[in-house]
């Protein structure tokens, strides 16, 4: 119980008055960070950590992470209210998100996803605690193979997501996969379908694509629909909270299988963004209410905001135990940490006890303060809906615009972002699903580079794949996962056959 | 064109010192940034050149070093092609500063970008980053030369070097290693960036790396690797102990190992090509302030860097020779753009 007594010197560390002022700062920024599109947690926290050179590391870090805990909370609110996921992570969280607040039930959404995160987070937090020296050294089981495998379950979580046409989901995707391929190849390091455009070296970053696609194209439907948002007339009521939470415990498996993806996908490192793919994927096809997934199910919100929040949270371990970062996010704090003098790896929980303690402890405590302040302005959140339209839809495409351009600073980003708006208008008239070509624009390049390394390290063998239990296990997992729907179709046609045959 | 004008320029700073005497210090320290100046990195978060570069923020804001806020930008798209073209449009503007990495030379030779060093004014070298082979310590490679021998005796490609990026530092190092090692070639697996290759090579998925000092530095303090030799002509100068047993000035050069390979990563600072004699000193000086903090020297030592400051003609002479020993490797490896 060493564990426990050194987390109870971190508390004492954490809760000072002006250590609990820092968090409340941290969150409200973060939160604000999390709301306007485009300026992620990665850059509030690069841009914020000059300002933390003169502070001492324990309070510069609860700082830092308060607000990467505020952006991971603020990603849900626009994603429910407007269909504009404001961090990459909460994509998945529109799916059944924004279908709940078109229904005017967008505070049961916001609670949903808040206690979700919340429960994401200190699941991840607890495994940090207890855990965080034997699962570092499962991280370092990982290489370009078992990364791939990872990525390719991920996709295979997903395919038969789409309630349309296989076919369009299949289109889709290979439009975020060529989109992914634009700029520079990392394995080669040539420059690639760039047609000597400058603008195209960044290649397409998936935020702006994904302002565009969600937060612009769901803006054309809405003036299509009448100059309106749905579910704006739902009344105001003060215990959503409750309301919430009583039908939350019928959802501990979800609850249960999130975290377990979230912090897998986080230490690995894979991210919060595949997390919340893969824990909504998951939960559509595992929970009974799978079917409803996409019409506005709290299922469908809890399940991808706990495996995000898991996910980020944990992300934090490798940069810690490793060195290095689970998130773009933790890439900048590492930076930091460097900065501050620490040395970030095997011998930081040994050498700077009362900075790691203090660190996990400002989890628990800024997880918990960033929840009562979040519920408490669900309220708030939700009445910006009853702002009406014509006032209220500038502002977004503001917003979006200014989103877009915080991305790479390049005026070139707000014209793709547009076009990608008429994209994903197009998109929703001809019913072609979106998460399809937006999981493969996030996800594409990175599996492509480790599908190249592992062929590289195994000189082409595909073999490699199979090559250890873990790999093996993971890559196995993913066929049964891509071809689980074929296979059911199948039975199903089978069983049917039987049926009409037993008759005869 | 252009070129001429600078010249000019040049030419009547001279001629006003050779003529006022007094008049040209006076001339030389009267510029002031009149806005806010972007510092860009030609690199995404979380590298080497965006921790140093953030790393000079915070202490030009400490020390209260300049009057107008100094604001860090990351252009890293296309290997850092995206940060040094918009440099390279922004001639005429003195309010935007560069950080260097190997990159300014690489990424036009290995991509075909339309960018040179000479599309920008130098100002200084902070410094230059060391490069040391690395193993996992659970290996039997105690020296260089075990290592090379066993690259030797081995299969052609059968050892892996994991490092960062494709055509950049890493990779032309491991291609100067190859001319020594008998025709025997690498298997080169790109990574995303020097923390991961250093943890890869932890969990034995490559054989060695080159990782700069303060990529692998906490592992080798943990035990997990062994560095083997340093690309530099004389040992590192920090002699405080690292490890338990161990300081940087420990580890071997590597032409003394057997293996004559040198090369270091410029850590540099650059304006835009048009900035007067004046806006130039105003960077010089600004950096020299830098460089005087203790933060600095602080962060010089964490990360082994070797402190060699250089501006003006000496810094240009450097940028000469350094980018026609990176296009002779390059060519060499067969990594040009044209090839």
């Amino acid at each position: 119980m060493e564990e426990l007594n050194a987390l109870f010197g971190g508390f004492a560390v954490a809760l000072s008055a002006y250590h609990v002022l820092l968090m409340v700062i941290g969150i409200t920024l973060g939160v604000i960070i999390g709301v306007l599109p485009g300026l992620g947690g990665a850059n509030g926290v690069a841009i914020l950590l000059p300002l933390t050179f003169t502070m001492s590391p324990t309070s510069a870090i609860i700082l830092l992470t308060s607000i990467y805990w505020g952006a991971l909370f603020g990603g849900a609110i626009t994603s429910i209210l407007f269909n504009i996921p404001g961090e990459p992570w909460s994509v998945a969280t529109t799916f059944d998100g924004h279908p709940m607040a078109q229904k005017g039930k967008a505070d049961e959404a916001l609670v949903g996803a808040f206690t979700s995160s919340f429960v994401g987070a200190i699941f991840a937090v607890c495994l940090i605690t207890f855990l965080a020296p034997v699962v570092a050294k499962f991280a370092l089981r990982f290489g370009p193979a078992e990364f791939f495998a990872v990525q390719f379950l991920t996709f295979a979580s997903f395919i038969g997501m789409g309630r349309g046409s296989a076919w369009k989901t299949v289109a889709s995707m290979c439009l975020g996969f060529a989109l992914a391929s634009v700029g520079l190849d990392n394995v080669t390091g040539t420059l690639r379908m760039t047609f000597g455009q400058d603008e195209l070296l960044n290649g397409f970053k998936f935020l702006v694509a994904v302002i565009g696609l969600f937060g612009i194209g769901e803006i054309l439907s809405s003036m299509e629909d009448g100059l309106k948002f749905n579910g704006a007339a739902a009344k105001l009521r003060m215990d959503a909270v409750i309301r919430t939470w009583k039908q939350l415990p019928k959802m501990t498996m979800t609850f249960l299988r999130s975290c377990i993806v979230g912090c897998w996908m986080g230490i690995t490192p894979g991210g919060a963004t595949p997390a919340s793919f893969m824990g909504y994927g998951i939960a559509k096809r595992l929970s009974k209410r799978g079917d409803n997934f996409g019409k506005g199910e709290l299922e469908g919100v809890v399940a991808p905001e706990t495996a995000a929040h898991a996910a980020g949270t944990a992300a934090l371990l490798p940069m810690l135990t490793l060195g290095i970062p689970g998130s773009p996010t933790a890439a900048v704090l590492l930076g930091g940490l460097l900065i501050w003098g620490l040395q970030p790896g095997p011998l930081l929980f040994v050498e700077q006890k009362d900075f790691v303690w203090g660190l996990i402890a400002s989890m628990y405590l800024g997880n918990v303060v960033g929840l009562i302040m979040v519920l408490t302005c669900v309220p708030l959140f939700a009445a910006i809906l009853r702002v009406p339209f014509s006032i209220i839809a500038p502002a977004i495409v503001f917003v979006c615009a200014i989103g877009a351009y915080t991305v790479n600073n390049a005026m070139f980003d707000v014209w793709m972002m547009l076009v990608f708006g008429v994209l994903g208008y197009l998109f929703n008239k001809l019913r072609y699903p979106l998460p399809p070509l937006v999981l493969a624009l996030v996800l594409g390049d990175q599996a492509e580079s480790s599908f190249r390394q592992a062929m590289l390290v195994s000189q082409g063998h595909v073999g490699v794949f199979w090559s250890n239990w873990l790999c093996g296990g993971i890559m196995t997992l993913g066929l049964v996962m891509a071809f689980w729907p074929a296979f059911q179709a199948l039975r199903a046609k089978l069983a049917g056959n039987g049926a009409v045959a037993r008759p005869a | 064109m252009i070129r001429r004008g600078t010249f000019k320029v040049t030419g009547i700073a001279g001629a006003l010192a050779l003529g006022a005497g007094l008049a040209s210090p006076a001339l030389a320290q009267g510029w002031e940034p009149q806005k806010p100046v972007t510092l860009i990195i030609p690199a995404g978060t979380g590298g080497g050149a965006d921790q140093m570069a953030r790393f000079i923020q915070g202490v030009v804001q400490k020390h209260n070093l300049m009057k107008q806020p100094l604001i860090v930008i990351n252009k890293g798209g296309g290997a850092g092609a995206e940060g040094f073209l918009e440099m390279k449009a922004s001639a005429a503007d003195p309010h935007k500063i560069a950080i260097t990495l190997s990159n300014l030379f690489t990424t036009p030779l290995g991509t075909g970008s339309p960018f040179n060093w000479k599309d920008m004014k130098p100002v200084s070298m902070l410094a230059l980053d060391q490069f040391v082979l690395w193993t996992n310590s659970e290996k039997p490679y105690k020296t260089t030369k075990d290592y090379i021998d066993a690259v030797k005796a081995g299969e052609d490609r059968q050892f892996k070097m994991g490092g960062t990026g494709s055509k950049q530092e890493d990779q032309i190092v491991t291609a100067a290693i190859e001319q020594q090692t008998g025709g025997k070639k690498f298997t080169y697996v790109p990574y995303a960036g020097g923390g991961q290759v250093a943890v890869q090579l932890v969990g034995n998925h490559v054989d060695s790396t080159v990782n700069n000092p303060i990529e692998a530095v906490a592992q080798w303090r943990a035990g997990q690797l062994r560095p083997l030799c340093i690309f530099d002509a004389q040992r590192s100068s920090y002699t405080a102990k690292v490890t338990e047993k161990e300081a940087w000035s420990d580890i071997p050069t590597c032409k003394d190992s057997g293996l004559p390979v040198e090369y270091q990563m410029l850590r540099g600072i650059f304006t835009t090509k048009n900035a007067t004699p004046a806006q130039v000193n105003f960077y010089v000086d600004l950096m020299k302030k830098v460089m005087a903090t203790p933060d600095w020297k602080e962060f010089m030592e964490k990360g082994a860097f070797n402190q060699t400051f250089m501006s003006g003609p000496d810094f240009e002479k450097w940028l000469t020779s350094a980018e026609a020993q990176h296009a002779d490797l390059m060519k060499k490896a067969g990594f040009l753009a044209t090839q």
